[in-house]
């Protein structure tokens, strides 16, 4: 009956007939880096990969182009350097939070809790910094961190133990913390911050010389790591993207970094000089470095997108849904953590005037519009970062000409429903193509 | 047929395995015996009992009466992570495959290879690559290209090719071809007939006549939960086979094997 030849000569078993159709999907879902030879190759197939609805992050860069020109042809103060910068540092709350829904919407779940969370996380911080406690800011900052990671824990636990939808518990958060947040205010309703460190995290920045350093410290570190992951991958005989786009990959980075250190270090003082790179903006970058490891480098970050992909098949392989899911809402509370502090030290203060409904709606639409879907298994930390910005620059570029929180409001919903259309098709594309 | 020698010990044997759900008794006294090098098909109408059988081997279930022998040793298999410490990887129906996940990144997922922690890609794929080839899986244009851009039968491939990855001596197939086009049947049919040749034992659930005669060394036949016959394909024919399925018994099987149906 069957006679097989044996495993090596292979070329003609029975032949799996691709179609035309099958070999072009298949082609369409493979990322450019891995088949390509040449740069030719490389864009060629990264275009036909963007026509097939696998854009990645093209769509939110577009998108920031887009917002660029309209509104500076519409104004033309906002192109230039202090409100450009102004701009990367209204979105870091923003980008933060939404780097932190990331992670739970990796996993096809939602944290509706995250702007109370991160509030609470701020009075918390300035609570201990505050005359009354007199803690150090890094105690005072470790003590909120603290706080949003448990509140995180406590949240991830009720989901899994209980076994209920994280959509439920955490608008219970939402609630919850609203009112966490007003009994630590108490009566003032209103907790200034006097530490200069603290306040200093969104209004000081590097000098001049310390930007061009950093940067260029870390496009180096970037550069030397790509180059080395990429030429060992050459070398082994695995799938690697040729040495040219390598080199453009790192030519790219030190580009865009040149161009922000030079944006920032323009005076964009008023009365008396101010520039520099702003130390948010550094931590906004610390964070998205440190999350995309985790999320790309690591065993957590990988069962992450396991279960988002197929909860069932990660089961099978032995991962632990209930650790992975509880990891997931902690890391999501901790980094809202993060934008709660950077949120109270743009203040210098936290007051019950925080709109932490707004701030999560902002943040789930932020992670949406930079590329990571709702439907779960997709997502990186960058297209927080990406998404929070559009957000500011629509706020930002919309403040400008005069316009209220009415039409910015209707104005951002549009953009979150076009981000939005844009996941669930290029999903059902996704899922046709199968 | 090429059957390997039939003296040796049975990879595994199932002797007088009983389970029952409830009132139901879903196997009864069931005797099978899978040889390393050979492919067994496990046949039978629904309800006969190839589920729970592949699923107690697989230890979802463990058997009420009965013993399980796993190289001549009896063994006892209560959990999935027990049967796979002895080398038993079970691709179902549904393939369990995460289709946000590449090729490399399936065939690893929980069982992930690191160094200081961090994912060691370079190993992975190079072992990765190393089975895929090793079983003349060619057809995928990268290993790193997501599953969800995979042909069913390049799926297929690829979650035989993971029990492979991780030192399967018995890999079982629950209707590896039932969702399967004509020439993409023949792809898993061949992948399956390699991983008996390189000595691995491979045991395939099927309905699909054609299948199982292309494929199989040896056919076990089920009804109503008991094992009605086992024996070298050869010694069996399509009908008899059927009759076996919807009988529990057939005329002329015994006695002349070789007669062709008229």
């Amino acid at each position: 009956m069957s006679k097989i030849e044996p495993p090596p000569a292979d070329p003609n078993l029975p032949p799996e007939h691709l179609t035309d159709e099958a070999a072009r999907k298949a082609e369409l879902a493979v990322p450019a880096e891995l088949v390509a030879e040449s740069v030719g190759d490389y864009l060629r197939t990264s275009i036909s990969r963007i026509k097939a609805g696998e854009s990645g992050i093209l769509p939110v860069v577009g998108g920031l182009f887009l917002i660029s020109i309209l509104f500076q042809s519409l104004n033309s103060n906002f192109l230039t350097a202090g409100n450009l910068v102004n701009l990367l540092v209204q979105a870091a709350v923003f980008s933060l939070l939404a780097m932190g829904e990331v992670f739970v919407l990796i996993l096809g779940e939602i944290d509706l809790s995250i702007g109370y969370v991160a509030a609470t996380g701020a009075a918390v911080m300035a609570d201990m910094a505050s005359p009354a406690h007199g803690w150090p800011w890094w105690a005072a900052i470790g003590a909120a961190l603290a706080v949003c990671a448990l509140i995180g824990l406590i949240q991830g636990l009720i989901i899994t133990q209980i076994g209920l939808p994280s959509f439920v518990v955490t608008l219970a958060g939402l609630l919850f913390f609203q009112g966490v947040l007003l009994k630590i205010l108490g009566n003032g309703g209103t907790i200034p911050i006097n530490n200069t460190t603290i306040n200093n995290i969104a209004s000081a920045n590097l000098s001049d010389t310390e930007g061009w350093i950093v940067m260029l410290a870390l496009v180096g570190v970037f550069g030397l790591v790509t180059w080395r992951h990429d030429s060992k991958r050459r070398l082994a005989g695995l799938v690697a993207p040729p040495p040219t786009v390598t080199l453009l990959k790192v030519g790219a980075a030190l580009l865009g970094g040149v161009a922000l250190v030079l944006l920032c270090n323009t005076d964009r003082g008023v009365l008396v000089k101010i520039s520099g790179v702003p130390w948010v903006v550094l931590l906004v970058v610390a964070v998205l470095v440190v999350w995309t490891f985790l999320l790309g480098r690591t065993k957590l970050g990988r069962y992450m997108y396991a279960i988002g992909g197929n909860a069932e098949a990660a089961r099978r392989a032995g991962v632990s849904l209930a650790q992975v899911r509880v990891a997931a809402f902690v890391l999501t509370s901790f980094t809202a953590g993060i934008a709660g502090v950077v949120y109270a030290s743009r203040l210098r203060s936290i007051s019950t005037a925080v709109d932490g409904g707004t701030l999560v709606l902002y943040a789930v639409a932020a992670a949406v519009i930079g590329g990571t879907s709702l439907f779960g298994g997709r997502g990186k930390a960058m297209h927080g970062v990406l998404g929070g910005i559009v957000i500011a620059g629509i706020d930002n570029g919309m403040g400008l000409m005069g316009y209220t929180a009415a039409a910015k409001f209707m104005v951002t919903a549009g953009v979150l429903l076009a981000a939005v259309t844009l996941d669930a098709v290029a999903r059902r594309g996704r899922v046709a193509g199968m | 047929m090429s059957s390997s020698e039939n003296g040796g010990e049975p990879l595994l044997r199932l002797r007088g395995v009983s389970k029952n759900f409830g009132p139901v008794q879903a196997l009864h006294g069931v005797d099978l015996e899978v040889r390393a090098g050979e492919v067994t098909a496990l046949v039978g109408d629904n309800g006969a009992g190839k589920s729970v059988t592949i699923k107690t081997i697989a230890g979802i279930h463990s058997p009420d009466q009965g013993e399980i022998f796993w190289e001549g040793r009896p063994v006892r298999i209560r959990t999935p992570r027990d049967a796979a410490a002895l080398g038993i990887e079970t691709v179902y129906q549904d393939l369990a495959l995460c289709n946000n996940l590449d090729i490399v990144q399936n065939m690893f997922l929980g069982r992930e290879r690191t160094r200081a922690g961090v994912l060691n890609e370079e190993d992975m794929e190079t072992a990765a690559q190393e089975t895929l080839s090793s079983l003349a899986v060619t057809t995928v244009r990268s290993i790193r290209q997501p599953v969800a851009s995979l042909s069913g039968g390049q799926r297929q491939s690829v979650a035989i090719a993971k029990a492979v990855l991780w030192d399967a001596k018995l890999v079982i197939m629950d209707e590896p071809t039932a969702a399967l086009g004509v020439a993409q049947t023949a792809m898993v049919l061949s992948l399956t007939r390699r991983l008996a040749d390189q000595g691995h034992a491979a045991m395939i659930v099927s309905h699909n006549m054609n299948d199982v005669f292309e494929v199989a060394d040896r056919i076990a036949v089920l009804y109503l939960g008991r094992v009605v016959a086992v024996r070298p394909v050869a010694e069996l024919d399509r009908q008899s086979v059927v009759d076996l399925m919807t009988t529990g018994e057939s005329s002329r099987m015994p006695s002349e094997p070789e007669r062709t149906e008229g």
